[in-house]
């Protein structure tokens, strides 16, 4: 019997904001356990909420770059569980109306367009993180209280591949927002995974098990991987799923039981009495509209399209926006953009590497790039020259046209003074002459070489070998 | 005999320089020092502390200042955050603890130039009708210490009704102010919910609770009321209504100002000496101007039920901090489960854990369709029952309290006939209104009879003018527990 998957996502992010969500406290990675804390988000006796504004902002920002709706009602509630890491007891969260609904992402799966609807993204706060030492265990609440946004998709996925694009799909379309910096090893992004199996052509869904503790995107490919073919033995065995949680083990690249639905929670959720409905108003959500940015795919189909690149700078431009964007600036009015992306990749992206730069700290426009390219392209400089100006521009940020002015660059194309270079390089180079003259051509690249050097490659190599053909021949 | 004043007495003696706020704090210590062993009306004091208050108070006026409460000693319900004092809400379980921050009517007060001082008895995280769910022991009716102050803001009734501080502050969910005001015969105002920040008042029920004034008479519940009240940016649900100026509701005038009385409050079990001095009172509005009017509050049935619903529901997730991981007493397990049964269980009183019981189970899956999400529906019609009314009326007047105070362990047996002494009050914050209760008599056998009355959201300026004219016109405030 043929078997498909049907797996569904749930994506904890974590929002960049400076603060935390109900409290003034830093947002902040990598501090000194229990530093970034107050009494708010240590869940103090008597103390309150007060939503971030950021955190709601970035939450409609996620909305609409998932393609989702925002209601114009949301409200907060409360889950009620024990864990030491949770400082109140309940954690805050939107149980069903949250502030963001049925949206969708595109990607790239196999040269296929493919779409996995969103269910929700709603906002909650994350927890305090648990360590445990030889004979005692600690909690570190610097990240309790840090907004955290829970992307739920439908269960459109039917593959770990599936899965594992649309998470990086994801994370580009959260990094490109300024929602999220998504680092999996800072913890800001974390995943689980709902799986279920059936016979293809089956309506019903099978049980569905839920897998947690996956910590990378290979993870839940391979834990996906993994259980599909799991649940499907299962089944061919004649053994029966239960619904159930079950743990990924990344180095034994197994899922082992946690618990079954018999002793799953009953988190009593209700109403947070703390805290205010959120109702976005018309004018703040055109606002955040206007902020949306072009997602990565669109953005890579648009640069192939319109600049008509290859799809591998197209790629560059994607994963590097400022690069992108500073391509995107130069290219404006450029016969052949291509050029500006050659200049851009190959040399400024390795010349920011080099230096450890960025684009940011550029000292010369984009424009200039368009000029050095100009200059190339009306013979003004050989492209070799132009390397050495754009070393120049780079350092001292000067337009290409001074540098050259200032350098004496301009390529020697007068022909009488190319002429004694010419002579000079024949009567230097007797043997290779005689052999030009004997019938081997390639020596008098040779010779070519010798004058453009003489030259300090300011000679037009194109003059260089006509005049010296001419005059050997002669 | 500095501590039997009220606030503006003492603030116009302190004004004229006839007296210090040392010598009016040293005059309130001397007197919880005096009485307070038979009361209990205070877990703990810090002299030092309040004393220190008080020199500052005393060297601010010295060098010209002036604010609304310099130099007053108020003393605070042990279920308000005071930065660097104790706080235990009555309960054992929070063991040590200090608050770091102040609540932020804390602030307001210590802004206004108020001494705040000592931690108030009350039930044990507010709940309870009595006063006797008290780690600390219960608090004793200073006008018969065999009986019970009410509750859950006992002590903060004791305090004032025994002269042990000017004012003090306490805490109303279902009538927490205004039903131990009524049986130690003083005045308590519990303010529109959203009036007055909750910050930094550990929460009962969130969507219930409200901060209010005790005091003497009612021209002081204006004072304090005026120093708390107002918007705040730590508490989403507070309200941003301007503060009106509450000392000008107080014209003595209630000239057509429409009292009702619901036909539903005459119910069974209403003491008739309660019933007697109550229907005095309205008398006595009527004859200074009011009309006095019967309305009706269909749902008034309900209330006990649907509070004991949503109160609980909120509180079982409330009170889930206290479990001894960051703070508070610790009993050692073998795991977190563990550690959390045993210090919950060991930390909590009976009628707390009856309630988060209660609470978790309303709002158990399967079960909260039934209860919690109804009992939301009914609580929508019970404030709409009030804002019908208040179409008709400006104020409804009730006893406060179906009978004046029982004896200790009258009822401790019998928690739902516990939870009915609360009939009168509990609706008023079920709707998010305000109300006050005033002394309005006495029983036969000398225990102090409270007037309530109830106004519309916001409706403070008419409360205290009615309360205020009342009070012009009879002396029942004025009456004082003999405790020599």
């Amino acid at each position: 019997m043929e078997y498909e998957a049907v797996i569904g996502l749930e994506t904890h992010v974590q929002l960049k904001t400076r603060t935390k969500m109900w409290c003034g406290c830093a947002n902040e990675y990598g501090a000194d356990a229990n530093t970034n804390v107050c009494p708010v988000c240590l869940g103090l006796p008597g103390v309150l909420p007060v939503p971030n504004a950021e955190a709601l902002r970035l939450t409609a920002l996620t909305g609409f770059l998932l393609n989702c709706d925002v209601p114009s009602y949301a409200k907060w509630d409360r889950k009620n569980y024990f864990y030491p890491d949770n400082p109140k007891n309940y954690q805050l969260t939107q149980l069903d109306f949250p502030s963001t609904i049925t949206g969708f992402v595109e990607f790239e799966l196999g040269g296929e367009l493919e779409s996995v609807r969103i269910n929700r993204a709603h906002l909650e706060e994350d927890v305090g993180k648990s360590f445990h030492f030889a004979d005692y265990s600690g909690v570190d609440f610097n990240r309790a209280g840090v907004p955290l946004l829970e992307i739920v998709t439908e269960p459109d996925i039917t593959s770990g591949d599936m899965a594992y694009e649309y998470l990086n799909a994801l994370k580009s379309i959260l990094e490109y927002g300024g929602v999220s910096d998504c680092d999996m090893e800072k913890g800001q992004v974390r995943c689980d995974v709902n799986i279920s199996v059936r016979p293809i052509g089956q309506q019903e869904l099978g049980e569905k098990i839920e897998i947690k503790n996956m910590n990378s995107f290979s993870g839940v490919r391979r834990a996906a991987e993994y259980e599909i073919a799991r649940q499907i033995e299962v089944l061919e065995e004649g053994g029966q799923l239960v619904q159930e949680t079950r743990r990924w083990d990344d180095d034994a690249g197994i899922t082992d039981s946690m618990r079954t639905k018999e002793d799953a929670h009953d988190y009593r959720y209700f109403p947070d009495p703390d805290l205010m409905p959120h109702r976005p108003s018309k004018e703040w959500l055109e606002a955040i509209r206007e902020e949306v940015v072009e997602l990565p795919l669109a953005r890579e189909r648009r640069l192939m399209e319109q600049y008509e690149l290859p799809a591998g700078d197209a790629d560059v431009f994607v994963g590097d926006a400022a690069l992108g964007n500073y391509f995107e600036e130069a290219a404006k009015g450029l016969k052949n953009p291509k050029q500006a992306a050659n200049w851009v990749i190959n040399n400024l992206q390795a010349k920011l590497v080099e230096t450890e730069t960025s684009v940011a700290d550029l000292k010369f426009p984009a424009v200039a790039i368009g000029e050095l390219i100009g200059l190339v392209e009306g013979g003004q400089i050989s492209s070799k020259i132009a390397q050495e100006v754009f070393a120049e521009m780079f350092a001292s940020g000067k337009s290409p046209a001074i540098i050259v002015e200032e350098k004496g660059l301009s390529q020697v194309s007068d022909s009488g003074e190319l002429e004694a270079f010419c002579r000079e390089a024949i009567e230097a180079n007797p043997g290779p002459a005689d052999d030009f003259r004997n019938g081997k051509e390639a020596a008098l690249n040779f010779l070519k070489g010798q004058v453009m050097k003489a030259s300090r490659g300011k000679a037009n190599p194109q003059m260089v070998g006509e005049l010296l053909a001419k005059i050997l021949n002669g | 005999m500095v501590h039997f004043l009220t606030i503006h007495q003492l603030l116009e003696q302190l004004r004229a320089g006839e007296l210090s706020s040392r010598e009016a704090t040293q005059a309130c210590l001397d007197r919880v020092e005096k009485v307070d062993g038979r009361l209990n009306a205070f877990i703990s004091v810090d002299a030092t502390d309040a004393l220190a208050q008080a020199d500052a108070a005393d060297q601010s006026r010295a060098a010209g200042e002036d604010l609304p409460m310099l130099g007053v000693p108020v003393a605070i319900k042990d279920v308000l955050a005071v930065k660097d004092q104790p706080l235990n809400c009555a309960s054992k379980i929070l063991g040590e603890f200090n608050s770091p921050y102040d609540a932020t009517v804390i602030q307001k007060l210590r802004a206004a130039g108020a001494v705040v001082f000592g931690r108030l008895n009350m039930d044990e995280f507010a709940m309870g009708s009595s006063n006797e769910n008290s780690a600390f022991g219960p608090a004793r009716n200073p006008w018969n210490t065999d009986c019970i102050p009410g509750g859950s803001s006992g002590g903060s009734a004791v305090a004032v009704a025994a002269d042990e501080c000017i004012a003090s502050l306490g805490s109303d969910t279902g009538g927490s102010i205004r039903q131990p005001a009524a049986l130690c015969g003083c005045v308590g105002l519990k303010p529109t919910y959203g009036r007055v920040s909750r910050y930094g008042l550990v929460a009962f029920a969130s969507s219930l609770d409200q901060v209010g004034p005790f005091t003497k008479d009612v021209r002081d519940a204006a004072t304090l009321l005026q120093v708390i009240a107002g918007a705040d940016e730590q508490d989403s649900t507070n309200v941003p209504e301007p503060v009106p100026d509450y000392s000008a509701a107080l014209s003595g005038d209630v000239k057509g100002l429409r009292i009702g009385l619901p036909r539903e409050y005459q119910v069974e079990g209403l003491d008739p000496e309660v019933k007697a001095a109550t229907d005095a009172a309205v008398k006595q509005l009527e004859a200074l101007g009011a009309e006095v009017k019967e309305i009706s509050l269909p749902h008034t049935e309900y209330a006990i039920a649907t509070y004991y619903i949503i109160a609980t529901a909120e509180a079982s997730a409330n009170l889930a901090r206290f479990e001894g991981v960051r703070y508070g007493a610790r009993l050692d397990g073998a795991d977190p489960e563990e550690m959390n049964r045993k210090t919950r269980g060991a930390g909590f009183g009976e009628e707390v854990k009856r309630r988060i019981i209660l609470g978790t189970y309303v709002l158990s899956s399967g079960y909260y369709d039934a209860y919690y999400l109804r009992a939301q529906k009914v609580r929508t019609l019970i404030r709409q029952d009030f804002l019908k009314a208040f179409e008709e009326v400006d104020l409804i007047a009730s006893p406060t309290t179906p009978t004046p105070a029982f004896k200790i362990g009258e009822k401790t047996g019998d928690p739902l006939q516990m939870y009915l002494s609360d009939i009168y009050t509990i609706s008023c914050n079920l709707a998010g209104l305000c109300g006050i209760s005033v002394p309005c008599g006495f029983s036969k056998a000398g225990l102090p009879i409270g007037l309530q009355l109830l106004g519309k959201p916001f409706g403070e300026p008419d409360l205290l003018r009615a309360a205020h004219a009342y009070e012009q016109a009879t002396d029942w405030h004025t009456h004082r527990p003999n405790l020599d």
